[in-house]
């Protein structure tokens, strides 16, 4: 069975726990373990998170849209913003990149999900705006449908 | 959830107790003050009790770095305890008991800063 669902919410940092909670309790239903459901919540955050700081500079007035599809046991995410785009993709993604280390940012927050996801696909391009695809295949589904 | 935050001097040491969840939007607060802590106390040590946390991701590490940076300046130590196993990978991975201590609760974390309670 196939199931998805779509939300979006305004760019303020109140919502990341909104947002990791509300992904987190529609993935219950492939019943996840407790670790999983823990990375699955922290690539939202990190990638929620990212378009706040990074997409929209922490302006409160933008949207981020998250889409999440359930089928055959795999989670499938994509985190969207339509701020200012990343310039260049694969220097984002290396491991303590930061932009912003006057915010105290640790620059892991690709590296964690690419950690937790099986699959990390970036789509970004200045000015227009930066999606995270990702999927990760849930342990029990793997074991009851190889 | 949010996150809750208690501080304590013990002699030179700041024991932080957590609970709760650890992201950006709580780290931001939680910086701030515990700067002021720091200052404010002529503290040379941290223990950092993570025992309540259920949640943190990398702006929570970045806030922790940020304490761990500022505390080795001052020729100090930073020490963490009780962190739950959700939290163990996250860790694990940024690399931070190579450089950070890791006790297994806040006593044994206190004897090794040479505190007696």
């Amino acid at each position: 069975m196939r199931n998805e669902m779509s939300f979006s919410f305004s760019s303020v940092s109140e919502n990341e726990a909104f947002a990791r909670v509300a992904v987190a309790s529609f993935v219950t239903q492939l019943d996840p373990t407790m670790e999983e459901l823990t990375e699955i919540k922290t690539v939202v955050s990190e990638a929620v998170t990212n378009a706040i700081i990074h997409g929209y500079h922490s302006e409160p007035h933008h949207k981020v849209y998250i889409d999440c599809v359930l089928y055959d046991g795999e989670v499938e995410l994509t985190i969207r913003d339509e701020g200012q785009g990343i310039l260049n993709v694969d220097e984002a993604r290396e491991p303590l990149f930061t932009s912003k280390p006057e915010m105290e940012r640790s620059g892991m927050g690709f590296t964690i999900i690419e950690n937790f996801m099986d699959t990390v696909e970036v789509i970004s391009a200045p000015e227009n705006g930066t999606s995270v695809y990702m999927k990760k295949q849930l342990s029990k589904s793997k074991t009851v449908f190889n | 959830m949010g996150l809750q935050t208690k501080f304590e001097v013990r002699g030179d040491v700041l024991i932080v107790r957590m609970q709760g969840e650890l992201d950006h939007h709580e780290a931001e607060g939680l910086r701030d003050t515990w700067k002021d802590w720091i200052y404010l106390h002529s503290i040379k040590h941290i223990i950092l009790n993570l025992k309540g946390v259920s949640f943190m991701d990398s702006s929570g590490l970045g806030v922790v770095l940020g304490r761990y940076k500022e505390i080795v300046q001052l020729g100090g130590e930073m020490v963490l305890c009780s962190v739950a196993p959700s939290l163990h990978r996250l860790f694990d991975m940024s690399g931070f008991f190579k450089i950070i201590r890791l006790e297994e609760n806040e006593e044994r974390a206190l004897q090794g800063l040479g505190v007696t309670s």
